[in-house]
C-alpha cells in the first residue's frame, strides 16, 4: 500500500519521467484530435461546396451556347439540341406555390390545434404522428398520387372545378382542357400533402417558444383563444413562422418523387393548371438516365444548377429568418 | 350583435377551422397510409422476399435483389457518414465556438439539410460515375452519405452543446486531455441523442429515390458487388410503378409498403431510445 | 508586495502575486496577492460576483477553456508560475483538483468515474486500481454505500452521494491541492454536514481552498479566510481573527450582515 500513502510531488525526479511522457503523449494526441476533427469538418464543407462547382462545370457547354437566355427560353428539343429552362422553372415554381397555398393554412391550423386547443391527452400522440408522417418517404406520396388520387381527381373534382370556374374570365383559363388527372394542379396538391406534416411540426415548435406567461397574461385580460393566437402568438413568432414556411418551400421546390409521378412530364408551358407540365426535378429524374453525353446532359446539369441556386437562396433566407426569430425571442 | 358575442363567434370559427385543418391533414394522411397498406399487403408473400425482380410482362417474382441492394447501399452510407458526421460535429461543438470556418461550415450543413436530393445525385454522377467508369453501388452509397452527413453533424453538435459546461470542466479538472474529455465524457453523456440522430439520418436516406437514379442505377439480377450497378427498392418502385405491367405495379406497392414500414420502424426506435435515456 | 500576508507564508503551497484577471475588457480580479497555506483549509467569502470563484478557477487554469478570458501575474506552485503559457495545464489540473457546485458524475460506472482520472497519469495493475478506488471511496466516506454497486452508473446515486463521488474522484488522483467551488450549495443540510466532516478529515493530507457563500460554513471548517469584494481582496487572515475582530469596516459589515 506504499503507493497509496505517498502522493507524487509535482516535480519529484522519480515521477517526472512518466508524467513527462504522459504530458507529451497527451499533447500530440490532442493536436491530432484537433486536426482530425478539423479535417472532417473541412471535408464536409468541401463536399458540399464542391457540389456547386461540379454542377457549374458540367453545365458550362449549354450555358456557353445559349447564355443567360437558357433561363427564359421555353424550348426543350432534344433531337435538335435546343434547350431552355423556362418550362421546367415554371412548373417548379407553380407547383410549389400551389403546394404552399394549401399547406400553409392547413399547417397553421394543425399547429394551432396542437398547441392551443388540443385536449392534453391527445397532444403528444397527435404531435408524434405528425412528426412521423413528416418522415414518410416522398415516393409513397408519388405512388399514391398516381394510382389513387389522380383518377379520383379526374373523375370527380376536375369537372366540378370546370363547371364552377370555366366561364369566369382569366380564372377559367386555369381550369381549361381535358380532365386527365395528372398535371400541374395535381402535382401541387400531392406536394402540399407531403409538406404539411413538415411545415406543421416546424410551426408547432415555433409556437411552443412563446413564454407561457405571455399567453397567460393575454388570457388573463379576457382574450379568446383566437385572439391570443392572432394577437400574441403570431406577432411573437412571425419571423420563425415565415422561416418555417420558407423551409417548406425549399422542400417543395426540390422534391422529385412526389412530383414526377403526377405532373405528366410534358416540357412545355400551358396556361391551364390541368395540363401536364414538368418541374426541374421531374425532368432530371425522367431524362437523365437516357440522356446522351453532350449538350443534353449539360442542359440537365444546368437545370440542376438552377434548382440548387434557387433552393440555396430560399433555404439560406429561411435559416437567417429562423435564427433572427430565435435571437429576437432571446432578448 | 354586440361586441362580445361577435368576439365569441370569431373565436368559435377560428377554433373550428383549426380543428378542420387537423382533421383534413389526418384524414388525407390516413387515406394515403390506408391505400399503402391495402395495396402493399396484397403484394407481400414469401416470393416477394426470396425471388428476384421479374422480366417485363411476366408473372411472379419478388424484390430480393432490390431489398439486399438497398440494405447494402444504406448500410455502407451509414458506416461512412457516422464517423465523418460525428467528428465534424465534435469540431463544431468543441473547437468551433469562435472560428469563422466553423460558422461557414455550420451554415452550409444547415442549408444542405434540406437541399434537393436529386442535385446530390447529379453531383455524385459528375464526381464518381462519369469519371470512374459507370454506375455502381458505391456511387449510390456516396450520394446517400452526402445526404446523411449533414443530419449527423448537426445532431451531434446540437447534442454536445446541451452538455453542461460543468461536466466538461469536471473532466478537465482531473487532468484529462481534450480528446478524452470529448470522446469519453461529453460524447458519452449524449450518446443516446447522437444514436438517435444517426438513426434519423438512416431513416431519411432509406426512402431517398432521387439520388440513386443516376448513381446506383438498377440491376434486375441479384448482386452483392458494390462496384456494379445495384438493384435498390426506391428505384425499382419508381420504375415498376411507372410501367404498364400489372405485376410490376403490384410489386411496386409491396416495395413502397416495405420501405414505409422500415422508415417508420427506425423513426420509432430512434424516439424510444431518446426518450428512455433522456428521462434519466 | 502586499503587506497583509499572514504568518503561514513560509508554509505556502500556492503563492499568488499581483494577479489580475480579465473577461475580455472587463477586469474581474484586481491585484490579488495571497498565500494558500499547505495542509490548511482556506475559505473565500464575499457577495455574489466578488470574484471568489474566478480566483479559484485561476488556480487550475480552468479559464483556459474560454477564449477571451486571461490572467496576468503570478501563481507560484513548487517554484513555477502556473500562469506561464508553457506550463502544461493537464498536469496542473491533476495536481490541483477541483470539485464543482453541482455534482458532475461522468457518464460511466462508479468504478470508472474514479479510475478515469487515475489512469491518466499512473500505470496501475488491476488489483492496485481496485485498491485505489476503494481507498478513494473510503476517503470520501462513500465506500459503505457503494461497495455493492461499483458497476452501476454514477447517476444512480443521490445528489449528496454524487458530490462525494466527485470528491473521491478528485482525491483518487492524489492531488496536492483540492479546490472546492461552493460544493454544498446544491445539497440538503444532511449531505452538507457530511461533506463538511469530510473536509475536516481531508485537511491533514491535502491543502484545501473552498469558495462558499455561507459564512457559518467558512467559520466552521476553515483555518484562513479571505474576504473579497468587487474583484479585490479586502481582508485575509486567520479565520477566528477575521470573524472576531476584522480589521476592515467592509469585512465587519459583511460578516455581521449589515452589508448593503
Amino acid at each position: 500500500m506504499s503507493e497509496l500513502t505517498t502522493a507524487v510531488p509535482f516535480d519529484m525526479p522519480v515521477a517526472v519521467d512518466f508524467h513527462a511522457r504522459q504530458v507529451r503523449k497527451f499533447k500530440w494526441q490532442d493536436t491530432i484530435f484537433h486536426q482530425l476533427t478539423l479535417f472532417f469538418a473541412f471535408i464536409v464543407l468541401v463536399a458540399l461546396a464542391g457540389m456547386l462547382i461540379a454542377l457549374a462545370v458540367q453545365a458550362m457547354p449549354v450555358l456557353r451556347q445559349s447564355g443567360p437566355a437558357f433561363l427564359w427560353t421555353d424550348v426543350w428539343n432534344v433531337p435538335d439540341d435546343k434547350f431552355g429552362a423556362l418550362a421546367a422553372i415554371y412548373g417548379t415554381v407553380v407547383t410549389s406555390v400551389i403546394a404552399l397555398l394549401i399547406a400553409v393554412p392547413v399547417s397553421f391550423g394543425i399547429a394551432l390545434f396542437l398547441t392551443e386547443t388540443c385536449p392534453a391527452c391527445l397532444r403528444r400522440p397527435l404531435g408524434t404522428a405528425i412528426e412521423l408522417l413528416a418522415g414518410v418517404p416522398s415516393i409513397i406520396y408519388g405512388i399514391w398520387g398516381l394510382f389513387v388520387f389522380a383518377p379520383l381527381f379526374a373523375k370527380h373534382v376536375q369537372p366540378c372545378l370546370q363547371a364552377i370556374f370555366g366561364k369566369v374570365p382569366v380564372i377559367g383559363g386555369w381550369f381549361a382542357g381535358p380532365p386527365i388527372g395528372v398535371g400541374i394542379l395535381t402535382a401541387g396538391i400531392v406536394l402540399s400533402l407531403m409538406v404539411i406534416p413538415f411545415v406543421a411540426s416546424v410551426m408547432r415548435d415555433v409556437f411552443e417558444t412563446v413564454p407561457a406567461q405571455l399567453k397567460e397574461s393575454a388570457y388573463g385580460v379576457g382574450c379568446t383563444t383566437w385572439e391570443v393566437v392572432t394577437g400574441v402568438v403570431l406577432p411573437y413568432t412571425r419571423v420563425g413562422v415565415i422561416g418555417g414556411i420558407m423551409l417548406g418551400l425549399g422542400r417543395a421546390l426540390g422534391e422529385t418523387m412526389a412530383v414526377t409521378f403526377v405532373i405528366g412530364n410534358a416540357n412545355r408551358i400551358v396556361g391551364s393548371l390541368f395540363a401536364p407540365g414538368t418541374s426541374i426535378a421531374a425532368t432530371l429524374a425522367n431524362e437523365f438516365g437516357e440522356a446522351d453525353p453532350g449538350l443534353h446532359i449539360s442542359a440537365l446539369f444546368a437545370l440542376g444548377l438552377v434548382l440548387f441556386i434557387i433552393t440555396f437562396l430560399v433555404l439560406a433566407m429561411s435559416r437567417w429568418l429562423i435564427q433572427r426569430g430565435i435571437a429576437r425571442q432571446g432578448r | 350583435m354586440n361586441l362580445y358575442s361577435r368576439r365569441i363567434l370569431t373565436n368559435r370559427i377560428g377554433v373550428a377551422l383549426s380543428m378542420t385543418a387537423m382533421a383534413f391533414g389526418l384524414l388525407a394522411l390516413l387515406w394515403i397510409l390506408w391505400t399503402l397498406f391495402y395495396n402493399g399487403f396484397a403484394a407481400l408473400s414469401l416470393d416477394f422476399f426470396t425471388r428476384d425482380t421479374p422480366a417485363p410482362g411476366t408473372e411472379g417474382g419478388g424484390l430480393r435483389n432490390a431489398i439486399v441492394g438497398s440494405l447494402m447501399i444504406v448500410g455502407v452510407s451509414a458506416l461512412v457518414s457516422t464517423p465523418i458526421g460525428i467528428l465534424a460535429g465534435i469540431y463544431l461543438a468543441e473547437f468551433g465556438a469562435t472560428s469563422k470556418f466553423a460558422a461557414v461550415t455550420r451554415f452550409v450543413t444547415d442549408v444542405m439539410l434540406s437541399a434537393p436530393s436529386i442535385v446530390v445525385g447529379l453531383f455524385v454522377y459528375a464526381l464518381a460515375v462519369a469519371t470512374l467508369g459507370g454506375f455502381s453501388g458505391w456511387a449510390g452509397s456516396l450520394a446517400l452519405s452526402l445526404i446523411a452527413i449533414p443530419v449527423v453533424v448537426r445532431t451531434t453538435e446540437n447534442m454536445l452543446l446541451l452538455v453542461p459546461n460543468s461536466l466538461r470542466e469536471a473532466a478537465f479538472a482531473v487532468g484529462a486531455p481534450r480528446w478524452q474529455v470529448s470522446l469519453k465524457v461529453t460524447l458519452r453523456a449524449v450518446s443516446s441523442g447522437v444514436v438517435t440522430g444517426i438513426l434519423l439520418a438512416i431513416a431519411r436516406v432509406t426512402g431517398e429515390t432521387a439520388p440513386l437514379l443516376f448513381t446506383a442505377l438498377n440491376n434486375q439480377f441479384y448482386s452483392t458487388d458494390m462496384s456494379e450497378p445495384m438493384g435498390n427498392l426506391p428505384v425499382v418502385i419508381f420504375q415498376f410503378a411507372m410501367s404498364p405491367y400489372d405485376n410490376w405495379v403490384k410489386l411496386a406497392w409491396g416495395g413502397a409498403l416495405l420501405i414505409a414500414l422500415m422508415v417508420l420502424a427506425i423513426n420509432i426506435i430512434a424516439r424510444a431510445i431518446f426518450r428512455k435515456k433522456s428521462s434519466v | 508586495m502586499s503587506a497583509a500576508l499572514p504568518a503561514a507564508n513560509a508554509n505556502a503551497i500556492l503563492s499568488v502575486r499581483d494577479l489580475n484577471f480579465y473577461y475580455g475588457d472587463f477586469r474581474g480580479l484586481t491585484n490579488i496577492s495571497l498565500d494558500i497555506a499547505k495542509s490548511k483549509v482556506t475559505a473565500f467569502i464575499g457577495p455574489s460576483g466578488c470574484g471568489k470563484s474566478t480566483l479559484l478557477r485561476t488556480f487550475n487554469r480552468m479559464y483556459d477553456l474560454y477564449p477571451g478570458q486571461r490572467a496576468e501575474g503570478q501563481i507560484n506552485f513548487h517554484g513555477k508560475n502556473l500562469l506561464d503559457r508553457k506550463q502544461d495545464v493537464n498536469l496542473v489540473r491533476a495536481k490541483i483538483g477541483m470539485v464543482f457546485q453541482k455534482p458532475t458524475p461522468f457518464p460511466m460506472t462508479i468504478y470508472e468515474n474514479i479510475a478515469f482520472g487515475v489512469r491518466l497519469y499512473e500505470r496501475l495493475s488491476r488489483s492496485a486500481m481496485d485498491e485505489r478506488v476503494e481507498w478513494a471511496l473510503h476517503q470520501a466516506a462513500l465506500w459503505d454505500e457503494t461497495k455493492d454497486k461499483l458497476q452501476q452508473s454514477g447517476f444512480s446515486l443521490s445528489g449528496g452521494q454524487q458530490q462525494r463521488l466527485c470528491i473521491a474522484r478528485t482525491i483518487a488522483v492524489k492531488p496536492e491541492v483540492v479546490l472546492l467551488d461552493e460544493p454544498t450549495s446544491a445539497l440538503d443540510p444532511i449531505s452538507t454536514g457530511k461533506i463538511e466532516e469530510l473536509i475536516n478529515e481531508l485537511k491533514s493530507e491535502y491543502t484545501i481552498a473552498i469558495v462558499t457563500h455561507n459564512m457559518q460554513q467558512a467559520g466552521r471548517i476553515s483555518d484562513f479566510t479571505a474576504f473579497m469584494y468587487v474583484g479585490e481582496l479586502v481582508e485575509f487572515g486567520r479565520t477566528e481573527e477575521l470573524f472576531i475582530k476584522p480589521k476592515k469596516k467592509q469585512t465587519e459589515d459583511y460578516i455581521t450582515g449589515r452589508f448593503g
